[in-house]
């Protein structure tokens, strides 16, 4: 029986894209069971693993934690991601929340309904390039750091890092006007970890295709 | 010059109510800040006051912090209301994202038409009883304490309460099978700085009615 954390969810990016990021990142290893049947998730239910019946599911340290946000936090403060006080904590929590929202646009694209993929599309290339980008493309060249908060890695980086090449995905220019992000981007990928998530084999997933769309809608 | 936050938002519940409840609980003193026209929200855009472009937005301690649970996250920690460590802010953080669900539920209600709300009402209900509820009541069961996390009062018992009374506006005997919670419900909101917050004549605002759901679309614009 390891330590180690062990992960629960579908063969798929999803919600649990973030925890996989931030735990290869701070350089833990983890074990994943991949659902792929109604009745796999029903059984979770029913053992009650799962606190509020939703994924993800994540066994650390004695805890079966759920919530996303909650799951990334305890990672965060476990490992020395979240900033040396209260005050850096708020900072990294700005960023955080406001990269989650954008990423949460990327995870629902594909099951939007097909009429309205095309303006969800150019919503996402619109937040990206004046909502956010622009914000840590300031915070970047203000301080003229490596890292957004604390000139220190922290959770809020590996989020960023993780937004960054999903929009890029589907916009391969987005980072055009963005200089500082373009290095903060070469930067991070080559941080020995996160290079060593980067490269094929590791446990980083594909982007959504049909598959990943209907095992979800089957099993939830 | 005040040392108290200042709240900028609309004059209604929205993402703000939970900060209002969180800063009166920890008997703190706040201000507001009313936005009541586009131009009031274009204003604050244009000076560059809201990070994402987006309120809530709280002036607090040298910061104009934005993004709801951020803000809660920072006063939570700051009043002591966040656990002793890593585990007890972990299930403070379980909890409490499982009550923002519910919450989050219940707050567009007010702008849906009648026909997704009353479907939506059903299933707040079904998921307050089957989904959420249960899970605060086993807690309290399990341990006999009088607060969910660590033996004293929390983020997530403050935003239980919260959570329980917005049900309630649902359905009036939401809370009929979970006497635990019942319990809780009289014991939180007997706590003086809470018992307070819930008098007539606090910051703490009404359920949205037709006139401020008007307003709110032709602030923001949907």
């Amino acid at each position: 029986m390891s330590g180690k954390p062990k992960l629960i969810y579908f063969n798929g990016r999803g919600r649990m894209e973030p925890i996989r990021w931030l735990l290869a990142a701070a350089g833990v290893e983890f074990e994943e069971i991949f659902l792929d049947t109604r009745e796999e998730y029903l059984k979770l239910i029913k053992d009650g693993s799962l606190m509020f019946h939703q994924l993800p599911l994540v066994e650390i340290d004695g805890m079966k934690m759920v919530q996303t946000r909650a799951i990334l936090s305890y990672i965060a403060g476990k490992y020395n991601l979240y900033g040396k006080d209260l005050k850096e904590r708020a900072l990294i929590d700005m960023y955080v929340e406001a990269i989650t929202d954008l990423t949460n646009m990327i995870m629902m694209f594909p099951f939007s309904p097909p009429a309205a993929k095309e303006k969800n599309l150019a919503l996402i290339m619109e937040r990206a390039t004046h909502r956010y980008f622009p914000v840590f493309e300031k915070a970047l060249k203000q301080h003229g750091q490596d890292f957004l908060v604390g000139n220190k890695l922290s959770w809020a980086d590996v989020q960023l890092i993780e937004a960054i090449l999903a929009v890029e995905e589907k916009f391969p220019a987005v980072l055009s006007g963005f200089p500082q992000l373009q290095a903060f981007k070469t930067r991070m990928s080559n941080m020995p970890a996160i290079k060593k998530f980067l490269q094929p084999g590791s446990p980083r997933k594909s982007p959504p295709d049909d598959r990943y769309v209907a095992t979800v809608l089957k099993v939830l | 010059m005040a040392g108290k936050p200042k709240l900028h938002y609309t004059k209604g519940r929205g993402k703000m109510e939970s900060i209002r409840w969180l800063l009166a609980a920890a008997g703190v003193e706040f201000e507001e800040d009313f936005i009541e026209t586009k131009e009031d929200l274009e204003k604050l855009r244009n000076d560059g006051s809201l990070l994402f472009q987006q309120v809530p937005m709280v002036e607090i301690d040298g910061m104009k912090m934005v993004q709801t649970r951020a803000i809660l996250g920072y006063i939570a920690a700051k009043h002591n209301l966040y656990g002793k460590d890593l585990k007890e802010r972990a299930w403070i953080d379980m909890y409490v994202e499982g009550t923002t669900d519910l919450m989050g539920m219940i707050m567009p209600l007010p702008f849906q038409t009648a026909e997704v709300k009353e479907k939506n009402l059903a299933l707040i209900i079904e998921r307050a009883k089957t989904r959420y509820f249960p899970v605060y009541e086993k807690a309290l069961k399990d341990h006999g304490h009088d607060y969910l996390v660590g033996n004293k009062l929390s983020w997530a018992d403050i935003q239980l309460l919260e959570a329980i009374l917005m049900a309630e506006e649902c359905q009036a005997d939401i809370l009929s099978a979970f006497p635990l919670l019942q319990a809780f419900k009289g014991r939180i909101s007997n706590i003086p700085t809470i018992k307070k917050f819930l008098q007539p004549g606090s910051q703490r605002k009404p359920p949205t009615d037709e006139k401020s759901v008007a307003r709110v679309r032709a602030i923001f614009n949907f």
